[in-house]
């Protein structure tokens, strides 16, 4: 069994999100640069999983980034992937970075690609569609439980107000969310062991760039919170319903 | 040239999420010149031609029952296929789980520019520019499409629904489907809920509630209001309420008119699958709460006491409107 989860860098979920040069770039003075939680404690630890029944898997991890991306390729390795490999590149357009994905995955022959469900600073959850899309594959995202029986795999999905459950021949491309793995924490024979797996830098092919970002904004402020008495609830229902129109 | 419109169906029904692409489809549409026609995969019970009221002109369906679950391989080459038959340059989803799973698939086939998460209407004046949410709500991006055609999926209640009093004509369209390499063997509804992300209002329980066999008074608040019930990720985790609840950066993100939280005490994670909430409402005995700089409305106060008087305040004015 062959395994590819990709992974991202992000920032840290309690970081302050502030921008530079115009309001263009992400400003991250400061910031703290974590795997992409749904890649790492769930993608990375469900294949880690597989890997432990089946002790002949070989799970390699990609990212698409610059140098800046090692630490928290290392620190991947260290919770249990077998070879890394970063591609050498650092863009926010989705097409580009699964096309990139997508030429490792063609070269490799992948049977299970994981990802996380979404990446929690761009939050488009496209990358794996496009792979699946890009190398001809079923897709399943969002999914909550993964099992594998030789070389069926049966997925359960979260969808709108329920589940689907779905058997699919591998290889195939899986999103994986909460439920489908726990998280865990990197123990020093893994952090050791992390130092001397592979980790290949790959430049990148050449693919257009389908779209740029122009710039960012912050929200605007909120007006400030309506205290009411605690012994006035009247009001505050009133208040919804009157002047905030809730319901 | 049209900005095509993917529909969401279920159960043989146009989901409520597809009413408002419908409506966000027309208006980039009226705003480029060109027409707005809709696309609906599978069998539906639905009169499609009254969805002309929400701005489209032409309805197109692929009544083909293989499309009745949803695989983004078979949707991708079908969606291809109108998207050639209607000349689309603009290619509308909803950012919902469908859209999560066949959006991106359709934007890789054509190779076309992809925004996924879209919070409003694009500026069209001078190129293609459209704003989307990023990191997990707490900001925004304007991003430009360099494409000829463009896909965009829709941040689920980002925009109004207008409606006009338009009908659509309704095209049966006879494309051959593959058969679908995943098998569904099983679909769990969860009934008697509302689902949290269709849900206008939704009430969410933290660990101020202290147990499961609390979870009472909130249930009863959210019937009376018709609305869907969430927690924060502590609940979920301790099993106090189902997994699917828990909302927050790594649980479901919703962005109801309506947000009650209650016993939450508004951590940054919580607060990014929330922020999009129209209005947010905190009951918290401790005035330092972090929600409470986050909410529009706040009672600093014992929910257990509180929250029985917001449902039966709640009753009455409903009571009263319905004599
Ligand atoms: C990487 C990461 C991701 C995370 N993702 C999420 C996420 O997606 N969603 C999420 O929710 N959390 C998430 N968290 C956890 C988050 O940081 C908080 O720990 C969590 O939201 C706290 O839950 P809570 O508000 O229910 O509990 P607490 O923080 O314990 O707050 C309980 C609140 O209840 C109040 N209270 C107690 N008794 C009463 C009473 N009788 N009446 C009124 N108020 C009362 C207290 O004053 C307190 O404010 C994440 C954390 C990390 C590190």
């Amino acid at each position: 069994m062959k395994i590819l989860v990709c992974v991202s860098k992000t920032p840290d979920t309690t970081s302050k999100i502030a921008f530079k040069n115009a309001n263009t770039q992400f400003d991250d003075a400061g910031v703290q640069w974590i795997i992409n939680p749904y890649d790492e404690w769930f993608a990375l630890v469900r294949a880690i999983e597989i890997k432990e029944k089946d002790p002949g898997t070989i799970i390699h991890l990609v990212t698409v980034g610059a140098a800046d991306c090692d630490p928290i390729i290392r620190k991947a390795l260290a919770l249990g992937g077998d070879e890394a490999f970063r591609i050498n590149a650092d863009s926010n357009d989705s097409y580009y970075i699964a096309a990139q994905i997508a030429e490792l995955a063609k070269q490799n022959q992948y049977d299970l690609i994981f990802t996380g469900k979404e990446a929690i600073d761009y939050n488009s959850a496209a990358i794996g569609g496009m792979i699946a899309e890009l190398v001809d594959l079923p897709y399943i995202s969002l999914a909550t439980q993964f099992e594998l029986n030789a070389n069926t795999a049966t997925i359960t999905r979260e969808l709108e107000g329920g589940e689907e459950i779905a058997e699919v021949v591998l290889p195939l491309v899986v999103s994986c969310q909460k439920g489908i793995a726990e998280q865990r924490i990197p123990n020093m024979r893994g952090i050791m062991a992390a130092r001397t797996k592979p980790l290949n830098i790959l430049e990148p092919i050449a693919i257009d760039t389908l779209t740029s970002i122009v710039n960012f904004e912050l929200p605007a402020p909120k007006a400030g919170c309506k205290m009411v008495a605690a012994d006035n609830v009247p009001e505050l229902i009133r208040l919804l319903h009157e002047e905030a129109k809730a319901f | 040239m049209s900005v095509l419109i993917v529909l969401d169906q279920s159960d043989n029904q146009i989901k409520k999420s597809a009413f408002e692409i419908l409506s966000y489809g027309s208006q980039i549409a009226a705003q480029m010149g060109i027409s707005a026609e809709a696309l609906v995969m599978g069998t539906v019970h639905d009169d499609l031609a009254a969805l002309g009221k929400y701005g489209v002109t032409k309805v197109h369906q692929v009544n083909n029952e293989t499309l009745n679950h949803v695989d983004g391989q078979l949707y991708a080459k079908t969606i291809e296929a109108v998207v050639s038959l209607t000349s689309a340059t603009v290619i509308v989803f909803s950012q919902t789980h469908t859209g999560k799973s066949v959006a991106s698939r359709v934007a890789a086939r054509l190779k076309a520019g992809f925004v996924a998460g879209a919070a409003g209407l694009p500026n069209t004046d001078n190129g293609f520019i459209i704003r989307k949410t990023v990191f997990s709500g707490k900001a925004f991006a304007n991003i430009s499409i360099h494409t000829t055609i463009k896909v965009i999926a829709l941040n689920p209640n980002s925009v109004t629904t207008l409606l006009t009093n338009g009908t659509a004509t309704v095209n049966q369209l006879n494309l051959t489907v593959d058969s679908s390499k995943i098998k569904i063997t099983a679909v769990n509804k969860i009934t008697g809920e509302i689902p949290l992300t269709e849900a206008d209002i939704v009430v969410s329980g933290g660990r101020g509630l202290k147990g499961p066999e609390n979870w009472g008074v909130l249930l009863d608040l959210a019937k009376v209001l018709g609305a869907a019930t969430a927690c924060s990720r502590p609940v979920g985790d301790a099993h106090w309420r189902p997994h699917h609840e828990h909302v927050g950066q790594t649980g479901v993100q919703v962005a109801p008119n309506l947000y009650i939280a209650l016993g939450i005490s508004g951590a940054i994670q919580h607060l990014a699958g929330v922020n999009r909430s129209k209005i947010m409402v905190v009951i918290n005995k401790d005035p330092e709460a972090p929600f409470f700089k986050a909410a529009d409305y706040g009672i600093v106060g014992d929910l257990f006491e509180i929250v029985p008087q917001m449902t039966a305040e709640i009753k009455k004015l409903k009571g009263e409107k319905s004599i």
